[in-house]
């Protein structure tokens, strides 16, 4: 029987794990035992709902509720000085929950503090563009779209990013296949000379790195040169090995020790 | 309209409707001075820029991608090819980031040489930075000398770890080697002469006139614009704004060394030229420092973490329990906790950041890059507009960009 491949999630998994491992945690603070951001959570609890907030290494995590994600970005830059954004962009927990994790990394250079909100929205959900807010979230909600397929509202120059415009597919999703797609070869010549045309033609060629080596027609045959279009199915000829001194190869000559300098110091 | 079409690139479907006196300029992405694949549709009135599109992805690996499938350690080699300049500050970043994940203190010896390592590295990144930008300009000499001076930097990172660009030489957990015999006084030495260099440099172009023309006044990033874009290091230190993570929050040995932080409120192409040099000077003064810390040392070079971290090689050799670690640890992995974390430090270029998402398996479950120079091409579609042609290529010089970083 094949192998079962679970659809919602074709990364590598690890082969092995033992069945009573259990993960450890990495260690969560209250939010109480640091003054600066305790008060910082206070004024963003008093306008929006905070639905959880922690401390882990030595930062703040404050989830909130995704439609609030502009208002507290908003009363984060302009009342608690959080004044850069340092980086936006998504977690991918659809196989788990249905849900992407949008995560904002906030920094504040007076506090010297840096927290991240974080909102879970569902697989076909918007999200409210902060660009007005952060220009830098202009281009990570771009990554992010392109990466996750996430759509983001208000957005003024919505496009992907680092792919292709014409690309299908968001790479960064678990469904995402590793290695490609296996009837992408077909898709050509499906198209052009139909399904029926396939024994004839054959796969197209999509790994730009294959070489057919008895192919005398495309590919350059450096040290065994046949005329252009020459049937070798036996083989190339045999290659010459020696040096120049011995007729050998052409300006490959033998080393000699005597007459070469051997530089030890660098001379810094 | 660009009509979707499998048989020829979407781009030749893309019409040209002349309106008025505006041009569409294509810049790059295979232009000398894009520094790498940076494309940019620059919309001109004349001469001058009135819109401007950075587009990128030209260099796109999908590091991220890459990165939820490998192993932690595996991944270190690919952090090298993000900035690939200063591959060293890029492969501490990780490997901080996963030491914080699961809080893991890292010995003295292995912090001094991280420490010298991520100052050479800054040395050899704003050196090329000075070479490249002075040669988009026009100043071969400056292009040749710096050059010069890198390359004995590169020659120490080649003692220390073999490789002169993409070099690997930090581990999670600490550092792989000591430090050759040799290293110290060959640094020393290069030191020494450092600042003979930079005032070379400094006499060559500080008043120069054309260079003067091309840097002052030009490229002028408003501190709001810097701090909106998500611009870092020398970028928003020129717009005003002291603020070095080195400084503000250290790591390593940061904390014990004494150094300045370069701030200008020029905001222009001139002011990051002049903190770029006097950043080399505050490298070479930390460097200085480092170099008497390490005789202080232990020999410890890696962390004392078996659940995460291979033993000494004189242990995987001799002990049976340290070679079954080292063999789990190898074919699957170390499991950090479940969490996240984020973690910035200061790469010669800006804020690097790390953000890993563990559920507790050998692959992250989500690592996000956060590149400076990924931003720092976004403020060209603000930055750009206004200026002169000429004035594209001096900006972009200064920006300091590195695609490898960029796209990931």
């Amino acid at each position: 029987m094949r192998r079962y491949v679970p659809k919602d999630d074709v990364q590598k998994k690890a082969y092995y794990t033992d069945r009573y491992w259990v993960a450890p945690q990495v260690p969560k603070a209250k939010v109480s035992s640091d003054s600066v951001f305790a008060e910082d959570l206070k004024a963003i609890e008093a306008k929006f709902k905070v639905l959880d907030a922690y401390i882990q290494v030595e930062q703040m995590v404050v989830y909130i509720q995704p439609e609030d994600n502009f208002g507290v970005l908003e009363l984060m830059k302009k009342e608690l000085e959080y004044t850069q954004l340092s980086e936006m962009s998504a977690v991918d927990f659809l196989s788990q929950r249905g849900e992407f994790d949008i995560f904002y990394q906030m920094l504040s250079m007076s506090k010297r503090k840096r927290i991240r909100v974080k909102c879970a929205i569902k697989k076909d959900e918007a999200i409210e563009s902060v660009e007005k807010l952060f220009r830098s979230a202009d281009w990570s909600e771009r990554e992010m779209y392109d990466m996750f397929g996430i759509k983001v509202n208000n957005h003024p120059f919505f496009k992907r990013i680092l792919m292709p415009d014409d690309w299908e597919g968001h790479p960064l999703l678990k469904t995402y296949p590793l290695h490609g797609d296996e009837f992408a070869a077909w898709y050509e010549v499906d198209k052009i000379f139909g399904k029926e045309a396939r024994d004839i033609i054959g796969p197209e060629i999509r790994d730009d790195a294959a070489v057919d080596r008895y192919d005398t027609k495309r590919f350059a045959r450096l040290g065994h040169e046949v005329p252009f279009g020459a049937e070798i199915p036996e083989g190339e000829p045999a290659v010459k090995t020696e040096y120049q001194e011995d007729d050998g190869v052409f300006l490959i000559e033998r080393f000699e020790k005597e007459s070469s300098t051997v530089i030890t110091d660098r001379d810094r | 309209m660009q009509v979707k079409n499998r048989l020829r690139p979407f781009f030749e479907n893309i019409n040209f409707d002349r309106k008025d006196n505006e041009l569409i300029l294509n810049f790059g992405p295979q232009h000398p001075s894009a520094h790498g694949q940076l494309r940019l549709m620059l919309h001109l009135q004349q001469e001058q820029v009135v819109k401007a599109h950075p587009d990128i992805g030209y260099l796109h690996r999908g590091m991220e991608k890459m990165a939820e499938n490998m192993i932690y350690n595996e991944f270190m080699p690919t952090t090298d090819r993000m900035d690939y300049i200063a591959s060293s500050s890029n492969n501490y970043g990780f490997a901080l980031a996963v030491e914080k994940l699961i809080g893991l203190e890292v010995p003295r010896r292995a912090k001094v040489i991280r420490m010298m390592l991520l100052e050479i590295n800054r040395l050899i990144s704003h050196l090329f930075w000075l070479a490249t930008t002075a040669l988009d300009i026009g100043a071969m000499t400056v292009f040749l000398y710096a050059f010069r001076e890198r390359e004995y930097l590169m020659d120490l990172m080649e003692d220390y770890c073999g490789a002169r660009l993409t070099h690997s030489a930090i581990r999670i957990g600490g550092v792989p080697l000591d430090i050759p015999d040799n290293f110290i006084p060959d640094l020393k030495k290069f030191l020494d002469k450092l600042p003979q260099n930079i005032k070379d440099y400094e006499d060559l172009l500080d008043t120069n006139r054309i260079w003067q023309m091309r840097m002052e006044e030009v490229g002028v990033i408003p501190t709001e614009m810097a701090l909106s874009w998500g611009c870092t290091g020398p970028m928003l230190r020129a717009s005003g704004v002291a603020w070095d993570i080195r400084k503000e929050e250290p790591y390593e040995l940061y904390d014990e060394v004494d150094f300045d932080i370069p701030v200008s409120d020029k905001c222009d192409n001139y002011a990051r030229y002049k903190l770029y040099m006097m950043e080399m000077r505050e490298s070479a003064k930390i460097l200085y420092q480092v170099m008497d810390m390490y005789a202080d040392t232990s020999t410890e070079l890696m962390a004392h973490a078996p659940q995460y971290i291979s033993a000494p090689k004189l242990d995987i050799m001799t002990q049976n329990y340290s070679l079954m670690q080292h063999f789990v640890l190898v074919t699957q992995g170390m499991r950090p906790p479940v969490g996240e974390v984020y973690v910035a430090t200061e790469s010669p270029k800006g804020e690097l950041g790390y953000y890993i998402n563990s559920q507790g398996g050998p692959y992250p479950y989500r690592l996000k890059l956060r590149a400076p120079s990924f931003w720092h091409t976004g403020v060209l579609t603000d930055l750009l507009p206004g200026h002169y042609i000429p004035d594209v290529v001096a900006i972009i010089g200064t920006t300091n960009i590195v695609f490898g970083e960029v796209d990931r």
